[in-house]
């Protein structure tokens, strides 16, 4: 058999790189097909790369924390013994394990007169950020100070930034710099980044706010703990319903009516979805996730429930399939649990809206001409107008604040 | 303070030690009627008596062995080698005796001796004779290792030496016998083994060095001040125990290093001392650290082949520029 080149393999349906985040076979171990090989943190979550070939591996070419794009080289299989240098040496393998072949040449303007012979040229990968050089005690000085060493010019061998070039250099002026620390961007944050930049920048959002008595949801969500608790068997923990799992329920129901607002832009057509498969945004460690609840309008809230708890887990713990976070077809982001009366929200593509929840207030209304004590929801709907008009996205608010205010549509519908 | 050379310091010490304590005694080649064959030991016959100052045949391993011998049962011996390129001929009785003995019997036994000579290069004495013995016996778990480059660090470390319950293997300089220096009148004085000195404060590069080197770099520094450049100088003086602090210290004032000694490039001491400045003060670098030593040849005798390959002024001048970006 031939030394063969194992690749960075799709590992969910948007990833288009991957960071290795451990191998679980070092070189010499033998490889059976379907073997762990590594983890690797995708723009979704950390996924196992399992084996498709099998014999031993004979070499790890993206050791743990590089970013590999698909298709790269990772790691190489084969017969003990047998050489892989034609092999390792294709230009698809990551360039980041590999020593440095040349250094980098300082930049022309800052380069002092008194550097005899310049540094060759740099081939350092166009994909790559270029990697900073500079001395342990530059490293240590600026975490100090808060300072970026890439606005810094090095004037050291190979362009290393040497002390001698903070003093030299105006933006590392100790006293003009706030300390700050630089956080490398996971895999999730870039996601965020470019997924969110992507529809701030081309979804034309426009927004829609309304009040909801939540009077009548809040008296049935305290009946229907009460009725949990007491159906709940003895010595086990009765099933738990939120008013978010209330809202998401009948959120559902109100798509099913207004069904313009269940739609995506798609280029030159509106897709108009069948199915209510609701995106949840949950909080993680490190950003947010939006795990999908398929079909909601025909499910029962305790099944929302029992879903929204399950997925919301999964995300903590960074298990959530690539499949449990796509092809939503529309959003609810409740911050109600942080104390946020209101927010607007940004959506979530190529879905065509998503829905903001504030928390439950307590706050004097008018009922009958009599000042009283009530509770109040506010909703606010961001809406890509390509997709859905004012009066479209109000019918459906309308629609929504309806079945919150008599509530039990939402247990019967 | 008394002024007195090198060796008249340890000299001083001996001779206040054997004053001190009946069981130290002295031996090796011409330490007796000769005085000495550096003049290190002179008076000390006359002194003490054939009894405790003894003059050995030309026999390195026979009479190293006694010693070990004698300091198993409770002498405490001053061995003096020549030289101590001379002291391959004992190796086998140092390496293989003093260093284990206490471990190999359990505590039972102990070996307080003391070997002294002058080492390293001297002035065209060929190959066989510029030996830097200190980096093969530094080696070795069980024996500390001494260089001292004053008159007083001489008397001090000597005198530590000899009240050591250990071996410990003192590494003197041909051409230190006659440098002069202060020197404590005060005869409680030692100094410690495993504490560096710092031979000359400066921020800008640490000239890391022992024995008689330091005294090239305190001229290297000399000349470096003319350039503006602040050079600190330390005199390890303890090869073994390692003063690792003082080595953080140093290099944490001036983030660069330049390792000064004598002997070859590959392996030893200045290469032990690089470990430990890149592992426990990594993030103070400016630099890589840099190393002036013997050329990786051995000695020739041709006078100014032999200059080339000594440790010079001028090539540590060039390994500051280095670790400074200067050039």
């Amino acid at each position: 058999m031939m030394a063969k080149l194992l690749d960075m393999p799709k590992l969910s349906p948007t990833m288009e790189e991957g960071q290795i985040a451990a191998w679980h076979k070092k070189v010499g171990d033998q490889v059976a097909v379907d073997d762990l090989l590594a983890e690797v943190e995708t723009d979704k979550a950390t996924m196992e790369f399992r084996a498709f070939d099998q014999g031993t591996l004979l070499a790890i070419l993206a050791p743990v924390g590089t970013v590999v794009k698909l298709g790269q080289g990772v790691a190489i299989v084969g017969v003990p013994g047998e050489d892989i240098s034609a092999v390792a040496t294709r230009r698809d393998v990551p360039a980041t394990p590999a020593p440095p072949p040349a250094p980098a040449a300082p930049s022309a303007a800052a380069a002092p007169a008194s550097v005899a012979a310049p540094a060759p040229p740099s081939p350092a990968p166009a994909s790559a950020p270029s990697r900073v050089r500079a001395s342990p005690y530059v490293r240590m000085l600026a975490r100090e100070r808060g300072l970026d060493l890439t606005l810094v010019t090095g004037t050291g061998p190979t362009g290393r930034i040497v002390a001698r070039d903070l003093a030299a250099s105006p933006p590392a002026a100790p006293s003009s710099v706030a300390s700050s620390r630089r956080v490398p961007l996971s895999m999730m944050r870039k996601t965020i980044a470019r997924r969110l930049t992507e529809s701030k920048q081309t979804v034309p959002h426009f927004y829609l706010k309304i009040d909801v008595d939540a009077g009548p949801l809040s008296a049935l969500r305290a009946q229907l703990v009460a009725d949990l608790t007491s159906a709940a068997k003895k010595g086990e923990e009765p099933e738990k319903v939120s008013v978010n799992d209330l809202l998401l329920r009948a959120v559902a129901v109100a798509l099913a009516r207004v069904p313009e607002c269940n739609a995506r832009f798609d280029g030159d057509a509106i897709v108009l979805h069948d199915r209510v498969d609701l995106s949840v945004a949950v909080a993680v460690a490190d950003g947010l996730v939006t795990p999908v609840v398929r079909d909601a309008a025909n499910k029962s809230v305790l099944e929302i429930a029992r879903e929204v708890r399950a997925l919301a887990a999964l995300a903590r713990s960074k298990k959530l399939a690539p499949e449990q976070m796509m092809d939503g077809t529309f959003s609810v982001s409740n911050l109600g649990m942080y104390g946020i009366d209101e927010f607007a929200a940004v959506i979530n593509p190529p879905e065509g809206a998503i829905l903001a929840v504030g928390r439950v207030r307590d706050e004097p209304v008018v009922r009958d001409g009599a000042v009283v004590a009530g509770k109040r929801l506010s909703l606010t709907l961001s809406c890509d107008h390509r997709v859905i008009d004012g009066a479209v996205g109000a019918s459906f608010l309308a629609e929504l604040r309806a079945t919150l205010e008599h509530p039990t549509r939402i247990l019967l519908s | 303070m008394t002024k007195m050379r090198v060796r008249e310091a340890l000299r001083a010490a001996m001779i206040e030690e054997m004053d001190r304590d009946p069981s130290v005694f002295l031996l090796g080649e011409e330490v007796g009627h000769y005085q000495g064959a550096y003049k290190v030991t002179e008076g000390m016959l006359a002194k003490f008596g054939a009894t405790r100052v003894i003059d050995t045949p030309i026999a390195e391993s026979g009479f190293a062995g006694l010693a070990i011998g004698a300091a198993m049962v409770g002498l405490r011996p001053i061995v003096e080698f020549m030289t101590w390129n001379f002291s391959s001929v004992a190796f086998d009785q140092i390496v293989n005796s003093a260093a284990k003995i206490r471990q190999m019997s359990g505590g039972q036994l102990h070996v307080p001796i003391v070997f002294r000579a002058p080492n390293g290069s001297a002035r065209q004495v060929g190959s066989q004779h510029s030996h830097a013995m200190e980096h093969f016996y530094a080696h070795v778990p069980g024996l500390k290792c001494v260089a001292p480059a004053t008159p007083a660090d001489a008397y001090g470390m000597l005198k530590t030496a000899i009240r050591d319950d250990d071996p410990v293997l003192f590494f003197e300089s041909e051409t230190l016998y006659s440098l002069s220096g202060e020197v404590p009148d005060d005869p409680a004085f030692t100094v410690p083994f495993g504490q560096a000195r710092v031979a000359r404060e400066g921020a800008d590069v640490s000239l890391i060095s022992y024995s008689r080197v330091v005294h090239t770099c305190l001229e290297a520094a000399d000349a470096l001040a003319k350039q503006g450049i602040d050079a600190e100088v330390i005199d390890l003086r303890s090869l073994r125990p390692l003063d690792e602090a003082a080595l953080v210290a140093t290099v944490s004032r001036t983030h660069r290093a330049v390792v000064v000694h004598e002997g070859w490039p590959y392996g030893g001491v200045g290469a032990e001392i690089v470990d430990r400045v890149q592992r426990l003060a990594f993030d103070q670098l400016d630099a890589p650290v840099e190393r002036v030593c013997f050329l990786d040849v051995p000695m020739p005798y041709n006078a100014a082949l032999e200059r080339l390959v000594i440790p010079q002024v001028d090539r540590v001048l060039e390994a500051v520029k280095t670790v400074t970006y200067a050039r």
